[in-house]
């Protein structure tokens, strides 16, 4: 239904980046060339502007800016006594393009290289036509505004070296998607509230048909057609709403649905058609005072699995994760100003299968619970260095003795 | 001075990084708690062969691979989680055959009810009024023992017509091999029959023959020993799945058969327990261990690591009729439809632990207890039950302990 050229898209990407690294390799002499633009740090910025809102770089009178960030880590990990011994990762490095291609007229791409540049991703690439603070258009590859992580996900903003459990299971982050739609905010003394609609294309019937024996809408980001094409030509709907206090905090509600399932196929219906349903609640706020940051995610995922397939494959998924981030020195380090030691602590949990066995009517378990406390420093905003010991219980879906898993992670994430 | 403190913070939090990691993970749990695990003395080749056959063991099949169109569950490892034995969950139907003539339903979605399917395919549903009996999965330890045995060492413990005069009269399974099927030196041929060591009643003549089954009829599985998908039940014209066959190839299945040749024996906990040791004692005086054979040596095998091994599995291998309460009017091969193989009782007290906290026991799974199993021991076993049940509540614990730690 809504197809795209994705080869062509990511030649016209891949070439604007490499013609513009090189412009900027040759500036590199003149730094009066540049122009830093950082972020925006005032407090109204929601986490489904975060894409909008990251530091970039400029060239002279270029219509160009550009940015990005990288990840880089190691870690070393055992489960139930048998550990692979330490490894080192870059998950990823990411790059942003920003152009004003005319007045009102913006275009944003994200292209991700992941593991060291063995998959390119292109995680957001569209355009905006700005009408009204209220009503405005956005077409292209888009983030569905679902969760917060999902849009606010760059690895320079957390001092967790892995990402969330639950938005990275549950809701498939980062899970970007060709389509369109409208967006718009309002902002009015301390307050700010904001809406996202896309459609876009969506699922396929891989959520319950993969080798994670579960339902799993991550296996949908493997099939390489989603770009081209949808799965069964009905869009996923995707709409979020926020409102932030600059006292108080934030708060983000979103639904993200449609149909997984092929149900037709060369006119003739195969199978009724079968929904998938997420929902998700976000906040996150800044206890006066002490400065502790806290920040959760709640997601509720709803599919419709044929009553005369297995058990095995929920039928209704929960998760979240709860940050608290205690900043604890706060001052000149090693000559950077206003840097910061912070000490940070994540409660996660994840249940792939929600109900009870038919059999017996006792739970299924398949769920997985971690805590990961941390200390992390910044020497900005923009960098930090963290260290995690992340601690994970997995339970199958009898409900047998957990897997136990452990581990350290040392590294660092910084926007470029 | 604050600078001072950043450096503790840093080196504090990397030198345990650094030296002593292991403290901060989570240990290995000790190897009489798990059942997973080769047996001791495997070469290296060997020992690949048992990875690679414990990946295919855990392999998920999927509508793109292979799985159904109907089946019962993914893959091996969901019925038979960690090796051990299965939760209800994955307890599956067999039906059609009521006395020893054959099973009147191969052509007709028989021996096995496959009760889910992919989507857009519909599951078999039990014929009405037919004879049927339900499995609950039992564990796979040790089975290379059990196979490493020869037909004569089975044979010598048979007593069909009770001449010994003790009411316990153990007979084996006589089955007509698969066409595959290629006979061992330690086989003995009946007439075209063979005996039957492995599946509740003895049906299945070798572990081969038991996982091409659990391959098709199990998880809907194609293989070079079996290449049709498996029938259903008034399904005439059952709608194949779009996977050219077979779904899976032979190596893969002979993989899976050498891991389980050389899966470990449950390892015996807590041997010094002055509990287990008089309730071994109990169990021995009750008679228990007449059908419940406590000690087996293998003979020569073509796997060094099981040659002349004495191992522990408390079983015969025989079947035995076990009274009213547990015939189920189904059957298989030449057993009666009272008539159950002994199953092995190791590794019995870790059946928690894969059934999902609490037992399932029985051919069935409907005892919930190691007391209920027992109880419901009648025809052959009646005798040793009665005895069971006149000893002391403490020496009933006894006797219990001691099979928890088998
Ligand atoms: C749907 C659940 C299920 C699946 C899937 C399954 N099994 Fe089983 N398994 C059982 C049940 C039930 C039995 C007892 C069946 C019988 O009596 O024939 C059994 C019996 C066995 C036995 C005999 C054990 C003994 O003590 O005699 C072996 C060996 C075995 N399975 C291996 C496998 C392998 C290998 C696979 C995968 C190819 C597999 N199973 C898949 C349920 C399952
Ligand atoms: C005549 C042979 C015989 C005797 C004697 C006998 N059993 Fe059994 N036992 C069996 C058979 C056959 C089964 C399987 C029955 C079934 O699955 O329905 C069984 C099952 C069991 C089980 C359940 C095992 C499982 O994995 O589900 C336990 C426990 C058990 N017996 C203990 C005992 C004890 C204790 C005694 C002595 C008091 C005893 N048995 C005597 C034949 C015997």
């Amino acid at each position: 239904m809504y197809t795209y050229n994705w080869h062509s898209m990511k030649r016209i990407i891949l070439f604007s980046l490499t013609s513009f690294l090189s412009i900027h390799a040759l500036a590199q002499t003149d730094s009066s060339l540049f122009n830093r633009i950082p972020a925006d740090t005032s407090d109204l910025k929601l986490n489904m502007e975060a894409a909008y809102n990251r530091p970039f770089l400029q060239t002279g009178k270029l219509p160009v800016a550009i940015g990005g960030y990288v990840e880089a880590n190691s870690s070393y990990f055992g489960t139930d006594g048998v550990s692979e011994g330490p490894s080192f990762q870059i998950p990823r490095m990411t790059i942003f393009l920003s152009s004003s291609i005319k007045k009102g007229i913006k275009f944003l791409s994200e292209v991700e290289l992941e593991e060291g540049g063995k998959e390119i991703a292109i995680e957001f690439a569209s355009m905006d036509i700005e009408f009204h603070p209220l009503f405005n258009l956005r077409g292209g590859v888009v983030m569905n505004p679902i969760g917060a992580f999902n849009q606010n996900h760059d690895g320079p903003k957390w001092e967790f070296i892995s990402r969330p459990i639950s938005a990275t299971t549950i809701i498939p982050s980062t899970w970007s998607n060709v389509g369109f739609g409208i967006f718009g905010r309002y902002g009015h003394n301390n307050w700010v509230w904001a809406y996202e609609a896309y459609l876009t294309n969506g699922f396929d019937g891989k959520i319950i048909s993969n080798e994670e024996n579960r339902t799993w809408l991550p296996a949908s980001k493997d099939n390489p057609e989603r770009f081209q094409e949808s799965f069964n030509g009905v869009p996923l709907t995707t709409i979020k709403s926020a409102f932030r206090n600059r006292e108080i905090g934030e708060i983000g509600l979103s639904w993200m649905g449609g149909i997984y399932n092929k149900f037709e196929k060369d006119g003739v219906k195969i199978d009724t058609k079968r929904r998938v349903d997420v929902f998700a609640i976000d906040l996150n706020t800044t206890i006066p005072g002490s400065n502790t940051y806290c920040n959760g995610e709640w997601v509720w995922a709803i599919i419709d699995v044929p009553k005369t397939y297995s058990q095995q494959f929920g039928g209704k998924q929960r998760g979240g994760f709860l940050d608290i981030v205690q900043p604890v020195v706060q001052q000149e380090m090693f000559g950077w100003e206003k840097s910061t030691i912070n000490l940070a602590f994540r409660l996660e949990y994840s249940d792939y299968n929600v109900g009870t066995f038919k059999e017996t009517g006792g739970n299924i378990s398949d769920d997985i619970y971690a805590i990961v406390p941390g200390i992390s420093f910044r020497p900005s905003q923009q960098t930090v260095i963290r260290a995690n010991y992340r601690y994970l219980w997995e339970h199958d879906l009898l409900g047998n003795p957990p897997a136990l898993t452990a581990g350290f992670q040392f590294g660092f994430s910084t926007y470029f | 001075m604050k600078n001072g403190l950043l450096i503790v913070v840093i080196i504090g939090f990397t030198i345990p990084l650094l030296i002593s990691c292991e403290k901060f993970f989570p240990p290995a749990p000790a190897d009489d708690e798990v059942l997973d695990g080769f047996v001791e003395g495997l070469s290296s080749e060997q020992q690949a062969q048992f990875l690679a056959g414990d990946v295919a063991f855990n392999s998920v099949f999927t509508a793109e691979t292979g799985l159904g169109p109907s089946f019962v569950a993914t893959s091996c490892g969901s019925c038979h989680p960690g090796d051990g034995k299965g939760h209800p969950f994955t307890t599956l139907i067999r039906f059609g055959q009521g006395d020893t003539t054959g099973n009147s339903y191969l052509d007709n979605g028989g021996p096995q009810l496959q009760n889910r399917a992919i989507p857009a395919h519909s599951p078999e549903q039990l014929p009405p009024g037919v004879p049927f009996a339900k499995f609950t999965p039992p564990a796979n330890t040790g089975l290379g023992f059990l196979a490493a045995l020869t037909d004569a060492q089975i044979l010598a413990n048979a007593d069909p017509n009770d001449v010994n005069g003790d009411g316990i009269s153990g007979i084996p399974n006589y089955l007509t091999p698969p066409s595959y099927f290629q006979p061992q030196s330690y086989q003995q041929n009946f007439g075209g029959k063979y005996i039957g060591r492995f599946g509740k009643k003895a049906a299945a003549i070798t572990l081969l023959h038991q996982t091409v089954n659990a391959y098709v009829q199990d998880i809907g599985v194609t293989s070079e020993f079996a290449m049709s998908e498996p029938s259903i039940y008034n399904g005439t014209n059952p709608t194949p799945d779009n996977v050219p066959d077979p779904e899976v190839d032979g190596a893969t299945v002979q993989n899976v058969v050498f891991y389980l040749r050389t899966l470990k024996a449950p390892i015996q906990r807590s041997p010094d327990n002055a509990d287990a040791i008089a309730g071994k004692q109990l169990f021995l005086n009750a008679n228990c261990g007449k059908c419940h054979i406590p000690q087996w040596t293998t003979p020569q095998s073509d796997i060094a690591a099981l040659s002349n091994k004495t191992f522990y599995p408390y079983t015969d291998l025989l079947l035995h009729d076990m009274g009213s309460e547990l015939d189920d009017g189904y059957t298989e091969g030449s057993a009666k439809t009272s008539e159950w193989r002994t199953p092995p009782l190791w590794g019995i007290g870790l059946a928690k632990n894969s059934q999902g906290g609490q037992y399932f026991l029985l051919h069935d799974g409907r005892a919930i207890t190691i007391h209920d199993a027992i109880m419901v021991h009648g025809g052959e076993a009646a005798n040793s039950k009665n005895q069971y049940k006149q000893l002391s509540e403490t020496d009933k614990q006894r006797l219990i302990k001691f099979l928890e730690t088998r």
